[in-house]
């Protein structure tokens, strides 16, 4: 993306597009006081605040449910479509071909992408469409008022509801198994975390799922509920301190660390994400370590969060279909309808 | 008893995979090339191997090309439908059979010629085993060039065609015709009277398969985006995208213009399409009735949403699975009224090959105008099979992309619009799309109740003034979509009303109930729902009108009835869906069986007109 450079004069509270925070806001939010959902609305508006981004290069998407009502929260000045349930994958991609210099920012839940959805989940991680898809997984049906998702724990007990006896649907995990080429996963509690990686994410160039833990304070915020935000904060687990340094930005951070403790993974685009080290060696562009991660973190019953995959150099769904520069939506007709001379040849063509 | 010249019908039975379709299709062509009026139609099992399948080909001189139920000539290359073949022939009529099959041949009022297929390609050295079934077939193409004076020339075009100039396979194929009809010349003596004559009448016409020309005028109409799911049969039509797109839109610096995605389901694959639609893109997908169901959610969004984007039908019978290759025209009603809540469709109806070229094209054009779904309906039997057509014509208009404001547009506004407001009092608002740099060119798209503005509201009066809106959207979609084709009978006094891929057929029927039975018909083949000021005034202009369609509720007619009320009583329903192509039998059948004499009949002799039995019943006027 394009960023103008910052004109003379400009405020001390405009970003270097020269917009302010205010610009990256949406409408006031009509979810629940203290939804983990709009904990991370907030953070996406600080990411692309401090991105620079010009919400005009954005697109939003969500599919249907407490989560999909927030891509109105923030970035009034992009586009949106708020599309059908569990169809937010395929308006995406579609979508995103029509200017293909424009990024996906999509918001689904827990029922919209691992319930109903699942099927064209693993469709648009599987041709590495380029967007942000955040999943705000809370583990339960906030709109239709309090049933089980597929990403519910077993033995969770919900009003109405008795207890779950299926296992729940690890959406990092499918994302993995379906090749995705940037997974994370995070906790709606740590905004910081949470910032960085929406800031990773948006460097990346393809698909990149964010499984934020995003606790339902009406309908699933047990003490000992895993979605809930008092075992999150218990149970997190951190892989790493993770930061994003945005292209051209000195890394300052070295002198801070000691050698070995950090990791750093260069984005396409110049910018570098930097891992800080925790007790665990983790190489996020190891598929088999992220496999061995996520199935222990399960096991043991933590909440592993952190970068946990990674892959940068697989052409995104635009770069496969190999399209011209300009936008395919500013082609005109000359570029568009065969010339008058090739009706005869396709006559020709013809018995 | 005289010839019978350029007047007859052959059914070749052959098995599902065994490659008959080259025999078929040359003899088809070769008929095609000599000048006479033919149709071809591939009536096949869902099976990809094993099964009976059947071939039937019609030549008339007068150029009546439907379907017909009778057949002179019947090829039995199938063991399992042997009998059935048999018994198929008309009396007088010829019986070709490959002579392995050992069956007792009951019938002394036809005309026996036993083939030795398998005998002569064993023989022949030059024929690889793996394609000895394959060629065989052409024993028969051979045997009928010599016994009904198909023109070899024409023969070897056809395979030329067929193998796009591949010497090879085109030699052994034509060595084995050359064969046979050297074979048929010594060995069969001609005892029945049905041959063929080269005519003038296919000059100029082409011969194409719905698909194909669907795909071509979508290309023709700037085709930018198109994601689908295989289904049968509408598949060939996302395939035809695929194999023409890059000769049709080449450029120099080797990058594309479009893109086609085979999507997971057809959920995804109109998902995509309303995607690319809502952002500027002319946008398709194509389906038939299975897939269509599955896109009933999104088609409602789309339609509430005011998202431009074109899904081919290519319908198939039944509900569900149905009978899945064999032709219909039974989802107008569910188009229709496609999504939950209020809605109506716009509908495009392809009458011919031709007519599904212009189509392709001009389906873009109404979309991006109306902002609005367009579901074009073509059936199985104009999608797939070959169809003498009119070449295709050029688009005579630059293309139609509707009400859309870029940058400067905006500037001129100052930023000063609404994604719902109806400015120009049509009903069609103007929009925006994604990529658009002007800070205030942005909208959230919901299905969800919305104001001008495009916000999120409950509003009821909001809810009611834009669905009046949507009303009115559609009564302006009568000035866009295409009128009526209107075929005038001198003296008609019923009107008969048909779509689709039934007009050979109920043209036919126009000419048999004016020759047989003194009855005159105007016909008039609608082509887009909602209805043009045409077919009210058709509507209104006789006591009768037969509605004529391949489904069995009848479902033009009941939205006839529904937009006609005070024209109920006339329209009459000549409804019959048996999975078969069209045949101006049941059309003039249907007719008659609902027709009522009345005093109206302005001096003719009513008495000649007869009311017959009912549609699909077996019928006691016999064509031979």
């Amino acid at each position: 993306m394009t960023q103008p450079l910052p004109m003379a004069g400009t405020p001390a509270n405009v970003n270097l597009a020269g917009l302010a925070k205010n610009d990256y806001r949406g409408n006031p939010t009509t979810l629940c006081q203290g939804c983990g959902h709009n904990s991370i609305s907030n953070q996406i508006i600080s990411a692309m605040y401090e991105l620079n981004v010009v919400p005009e290069n954005v697109i939003k998407f969500s599919g249907i449910g407490c989560s999909s009502k927030s891509p109105t929260y923030f970035l009034n000045r992009s586009f949106g479509f708020n599309s059908l349930h569990g169809r937010m994958p395929s308006i995406a991609t579609g979508a995103l071909f029509g200017d293909q210099t424009l990024k996906g920012l999509g918001v689904s839940g827990d029922g919209d992408t691992a319930s109903i959805g699942m099927g064209q989940f693993k469709h648009i991680v599987r041709r590495n469409v380029n967007m942000v898809y955040i999943v705000e997984n809370n583990g339960v049906y906030g709109l239709t008022k309090g049933q089980f998702s597929a990403t519910a724990e077993k033995g969770l007990a919900l009003k109405h509801q008795g207890s779950n006896q299926y296992m729940p649907v690890d959406i990092c995990m499918e994302a993995l198994v379906s090749n995705a080429t940037f997974i994370a996963r995070s906790f709606a509690g740590n905004p910081k975390q949470v910032k960085e990686l929406i800031k990773a994410a948006m460097a990346h160039k393809g698909i990149a799922v964010l499984d934020i833990i995003s606790p339902c304070v009406t309908f699933n915020n047990q003490d000992n509920a895993y979605h809930s935000y008092s075992w999150g904060k218990d149970h997190e687990e951190p892989l790493h301190d993770i930061s994003y340094i945005a292209p051209r930005s000195e890394i300052i951070l070295e002198e801070e660390m000691k050698e070995g403790e950090i990791r750093e993974v260069s984005m396409h685009d110049g910018s570098v994400i930097v891992l800080k080290n925790l007790d665990k060696n983790y190489n996020p562009t190891d598929r088999f370590e992220a496999i061995r991660v996520l199935a222990e973190a399960q096991a043991n019953s933590w909440l592993a969060t952190g970068l946990i995959y990674i892959e940068t150099d697989k052409p995104s769904l635009v770069d496969i279909y190999n399209l011209v520069e300009t936008p395919l939506n500013r082609l005109a007709e000359a570029d568009l309808r065969p010339a008058p001379a090739m009706i005869d040849k396709v006559n020709a063509l013809m018995f | 008893m005289d010839k019978v010249v350029n007047d007859f019908s052959i059914t070749v039975g052959t098995k599902n995979g065994s490659g008959s379709s080259t025999a078929n299709n040359t003899i088809l062509r070769a008929i095609f090339k000599m000048g006479i009026p033919v149709s071809g139609k591939n009536l096949f099992p869902s099976n990809i191997q094993g099964l009976p399948t059947w071939y039937t080909i019609r030549a008339n001189k007068d150029g009546f090309t439907a379907r017909r139920e009778e057949q002179e000539i019947v090829i039995a290359m199938n063991p399992d439908s042997f009998a059935r073949d048999l018994a198929a022939v008309a009396p007088g009529g010829a019986f070709y059979y490959a002579d392995d099959i050992k069956q007792p041949i009951t019938r002394t009022d036809i005309a026996v010629y036993p083939m030795p297929v398998k005998q002569t390609v064993r023989g022949d050295p030059g024929i690889p085993n793996d394609f000895r079934e394959l060629v065989g077939n052409m024993f028969y193409v051979g045997a009928l060039t010599q016994m009904i004076g198909i023109d070899p020339e024409k023969i070897y075009a056809a395979l030329d065609f067929h193998f796009k100039g591949k010497k090879k396979p085109i030699e052994m194929n034509f060595n084995m015709v050359k064969a046979a009809a050297e074979w048929a010349k010594t060995n069969l003596e001609k005892k029945d009277l049905f041959t063929l004559e080269p005519m003038d009448k296919t000059d100029g016409l082409i011969m194409a398969d719905g698909n194909t020309a669907a795909a071509l005028g979508s290309i023709f109409g700037g085709l930018q985006f198109a994601a689908w799911y295989p289904i049968t049969p509408a598949s060939s039509l996302a395939e035809a995208l695929n194999d023409y797109l890059p000769t049709l839109r080449p450029r120099e610096d080797g990058r594309n213009t479009y893109a086609v995605v085979q999507a997971e389901d057809e959920l995804a694959a109109i998902g995509m399409a309303i995607g690319a639609g809502w952002s500027g893109l002319r946008s398709m997908t194509s389906t038939s009735g299975p897939g269509l169901s599955l896109m009933t959610e999104f088609a409602g969004l789309a339609y509430y949403a005011e998202v431009p984007v074109v899904v081919w039908d290519v319908q198939r019978i039944g509900p569900s699975t149905g009978l899945p290759t064999r032709t219909a025209q039974g989802d107008l009603s569910f188009v229709n009224f496609m999504g939950h809540g209020d809605t109506n469709s716009i509908i495009l109806l392809p009458g011919g090959v031709d007519e599904c070229f212009e189509f392709g094209w001009r389906a873009f054009d109404v979309a991006e105008q109306l902002q609005t779904p367009v579901f074009v309906l073509s059936d199985l039997d104009m999608g797939m099979n070959q169809w003498m057509s009119k070449p295709f014509e050029y688009p005579n208009t630059p293309m139609q992309r509707g009400k859309v404001l870029w940058e400067t547009d905006l500037e001129e506004l100052k930023g000063n619009w609404g994604r719902y407001l109806d400015k120009d009092g049509d009903g069609i608002p103007y929009r925006t799309v994604p990529g658009n740099r002007h800070p205030m060119s942005s909208y959230f798209t919901r299905g969800t109740g919305h104001d001008e503005n495009a916000r999120y509201t409950e509003d009821a009066s909001m809810w009611v003034r834009n669905m009046e809106r949507l009303t009115k959207k559609h009564e302006t979609a009568r000035k866009y979509v295409p009128a009526p084709v209107l075929y005038p009978k001198p003296g008609a006094t019923i009107g008969i009303l048909g779509y689709g891929s039934t007009e050979e057929a109920i043209l036919e029927a126009v000419h048999q109930l004016d020759t047989e039975h003194g009855l005159q018909a105007d016909f008039l083949r609608v082509r887009a729902l909602p209805f043009t000021q045409e077919v009210t005034d058709f509507i209104h202009k006789y006591d009768q009108i037969f509605v004529v369609e391949m489904n069995r509720d009848g479902q033009m007619h009941q939205i006839l009835c529904m937009e006609y009320p005070e024209k109920a009583a006339d329209l009459k329903s000549v409804a019959y869906g048996d999975g078969m192509p069209a045949s101006a039998r049941w059309v003039r059948e249907g007719i008659l069986a609902k027709y009522v004499e009345t005093a109206k009949a302005n001096g003719r002799d009513g008495a000649t007109a007869k009311a017959g039995s009912t549609a699909g019943q077996s019928s006691p006027v016999t064509e031979l």
